[in-house]
């Protein structure tokens, strides 16, 4: 049994102008221990798919079809009560700016113990020393110390390093994070990364990474799915979607990626833009960027069809090739 | 002692150094006997952009690049040093002034949503300079250059009725684009204008910008903290690191041929679009706090090939064999260890 799936989700944002898909019927699937890349530009639903997963849309938005299942067992139709105490035992959460997942007025030693004493029913004594440890292993100098200290008085990439310590203590089986190093410098970003590999492949964590950032897919995730205007254009494994991708959204977004050692003139561009969520176009929602959209794409919406490693929604392939 | 400019050179700035006071308030300093903060942002440097070429600064956040791309549009008053744009000192000109020469200068930034009026529509956010700087003298005038504007950056002359809010972001910075085009600049100040964009859309944006710069023949500053974008965009390249500038030249010998640990260390941090093989040596550290930077080399601290001298010395801009200039004693003293290039191509 897969640890996590989704089944066809559609998510909608009631607005003054009638609603809004913001996620437009999505499937996937997430093995234990796999981390999943989902990629795509901004406005694709990558955030909101996150969200669905955890319990966090936002009211009014809300899951409005679909199931999203944890080892079998749906948990999109929990009470926000359940739902709560699934998030900090069963999924954590990691986000793009650290501050949201630490309270100000708790010391950083305060939230890892309180969070195992709840989720693992550790004593207090115990959880303390759990806790060194965990700063220890997430690579914070000088843990006894820092660990009575307030998250501002952590630079943002030693937060961020908190906060994983926050979401792993609890011993999930299920990380979310959403564009976790996008705020932090390059040099940082590569140590977050490695460090959040190495533990949730040393725990046995599951990952669902949310990032625009393809180096950092490249080179953390297992596989990877590639959102297009709320839905799901292409998933295969890591090697296949960044270095011979199928969909043409996809080979173009590779290919618009400037690269250290290119010698050509100009960078591969995608023309136009990704088309608003309202009012869509009955058929590929690619199509009126695609340079190889055939007359059929305008019409028929493609479905995701078995390719390569994955799957690929595009006529290019499957039956209707 | 006036600085001399190279004919080639379209902006010279030398020794230049910019420090906030970013002490407590007076009463509290004095209450909890606080001594005077000083933060140096940007400190003591040095560079040439050449006419038409694309003069790169790259760095990690807070290391003073946007406080020189102000420094040079009078945004701000240096603590010491001198500009000089083609031929004039404008080291303590107030923004906007002299009109005939600050015109000769503009720029964009990261958030161009920031930066254009939104109660403005488009025709008339792209039209006030070209009424204030007297560039067009009729409504017709104006309005036919506001089409050619827009279509210059791959807009289309409907979006002159517009407001900003209605533009996606890529939009928005073909629009500042077109702002700073009005007034016909030589010299282009680029404060990461591609960093908030998408990758799709960022192309977009750095093959605009180069054709532009081909029509033109303006000189730009591009700001980047993104060593790829920077491999596409440079001619000449300085990397930053704390308020210094630690290596500077032209752009291939860099990426070539490194000669200072930290833009090695940048390099390595590239995430690369490959699969499995090398993955991203991780580095120690962070950058220190700019306010007491640590003495000698501020680089010290993270640096593997650090000794005493680096620790007290402050190492000094030297050029190197391959043309570029770096400030690192192990440079100097030939303790360098060989680069192994990036398997690039
Ligand atoms: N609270 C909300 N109300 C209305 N629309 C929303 C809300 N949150 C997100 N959206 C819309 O959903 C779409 C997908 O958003 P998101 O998942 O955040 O994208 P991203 O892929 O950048 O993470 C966006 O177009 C956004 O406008
Ligand atoms: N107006 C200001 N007052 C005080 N400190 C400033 C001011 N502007 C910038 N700084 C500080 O100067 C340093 C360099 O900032 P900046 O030039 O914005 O860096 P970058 O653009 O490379 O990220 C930072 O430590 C920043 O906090
Ligand atoms: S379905 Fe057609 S338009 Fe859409 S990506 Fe495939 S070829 Fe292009
Ligand atoms: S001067 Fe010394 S500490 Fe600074 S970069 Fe060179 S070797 Fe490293
Ligand atoms: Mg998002
Ligand atoms: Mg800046």
């Amino acid at each position: 049994m897969s640890l996590l799936e989704l089944d066809n989700i559609v998510v909608e944002f009631p607005t003054r102008r009638g609603p809004l898909e913001a996620v437009k019927g999505l499937s996937l699937d997430l093995d234990e221990g796999e981390i999943l890349g989902l990629v795509g530009e901004s406005g694709a639903g990558k955030s909101i798919t996150g969200a669905a997963i955890t319990g966090l849309i936002e009211p009014p938005g809300l899951i409005r079809s679909g199931e999203v299942r944890l080892r079998g067992a749906r948990i999109d139709n929990l009470p926000p009560e359940k739902m709560r105490r699934i998030r900090g035992k069963e999924i954590g959460a990691i986000f793009q700016d650290p501050l949201t997942s630490l309270n100000p007025v708790y010391t950083v030693g305060e939230q890892l113990i309180d969070t195992m004493r709840v989720h693992l029913g550790f004593d207090h004594k115990a959880a303390r020393q759990r806790a060194i440890d965990w700063l220890a292993e997430v690579g914070i100098p000088a843990p006894e110390a820092r660990l009575d200290q307030y998250p501002h008085q952590f630079s943002g990439g030693m937060r961020q390093r908190v906060v994983i310590a926050l979401a792993l203590c609890a011993e999930p089986k299920l990380i979310i994070a959403d564009e976790p190093t996008t705020a932090l410098d390059v040099s940082v970003q590569a140590q977050i990364l490695a460090l959040l590999k190495r533990l949730c492949r040393e725990n046995g964590t599951a990952v669902v990474l949310v990032t625009h950032d393809m180096g950092v897919i490249a080179e953390t995730a297992d596989r990877v799915a590639v959102m297009y205007a709320g839905r799901l254009v292409e998933i295969g494994d890591v090697k296949q979607v960044i270095e011979e991708p199928l969909h043409p959204y996809t080979r173009g977004l590779m290919a618009s990626i400037p690269q250290i050692g290119n010698r050509d003139r100009r960078l591969t561009q995608i023309e136009g833009a990704m088309p608003g969520l309202r009012n869509p176009a009955p058929g590929c929602a690619f199509a009126p960027r695609c340079p190889r959209a055939m007359e059929h794409c305008h019409s028929l919406r493609p479905a995701p069809q078995d390719a390569g490693t994955g799957q690929v929604a595009c006529h290019l392939y499957g039956e209707t090739a | 002692m006036t600085p001399q400019i190279a004919p080639d050179d379209i902006l010279s700035v030398q020794n230049i150094s910019k420090r906030f006071d970013v002490s407590e308030p007076f009463l509290n300093r004095v209450l909890e006997r606080r001594p005077r903060r000083i933060l140096t942002a940007v400190n003591d440097i040095s560079f040439d952009v050449p006419r038409g070429k694309t003069f790169a600064v790259v760095g990690e956040s807070g290391c003073g690049k946007s406080t020189v791309a102000r420094l040079l549009m009078g945004l701000h008053t240096p603590s010491a040093g001198a500009i000089r744009f083609e031929g004039t000192d404008i080291t303590h000109m107030p923004p906007g002034n002299p009109p005939e020469l600050r015109r000769r200068m503009q720029m964009i930034f990261q958030d161009p949503y920031a930066s254009l009026n939104p109660r403005w529509r488009v025709r008339d956010i792209i039209g006030e300079p070209l009424k204030n700087f007297g560039i067009c003298k009729t409504r017709a005038e104006v309005t036919r250059e506001v089409e050619k504007l827009l279509s210059q950056v791959g807009l289309i002359p409907a979006d002159a009725k517009k407001f900003p809010h209605e533009f996606s972001g890529g939009q928005r910075q073909r629009l500042s684009i077109a702002r700073a085009l009005t007034t016909r600049p030589e010299l282009l100040i680029c404060d990461e204008p591609t960093s908030a964009l998408d990758v799709s859309v960022q192309s977009q944006i750095l093959n605009l910008m180069k054709d532009l710069q081909d029509e033109f023949n303006m000189s730009y500053i591009f700001i980047s903290h993104d060593l790829a974008v920077v491999w596409y965009m440079a001619d000449v390249l300085a990397v930053m690191y704390l308020g210094k500038i630690v290596e500077v030249g032209p752009k291939e010998q860099i990426f070539e041929n490194p000669q200072h640990p930290y833009t090695r260390l940048l390099m390595e941090t590239v995430p690369k679009l490959t699969v499995g093989g090398t993955e991203r040596a991780p580095v120690a550290g962070e950058v220190p706090n700019p306010i007491s930077p640590p003495p000698g080399c501020s680089f010290h601290p993270r640096c593997p090939l650090a000794n005493d001298t680096c620790r007290s010395v402050a190492p000094a801009l030297n050029l190197r064999a391959g043309g570029q200039k770096s400030a690192c004693h192990a440079a100097d003293e030939g303790r360098l260890p060989a680069w192994l290039r990036l398997a690039a191509e």
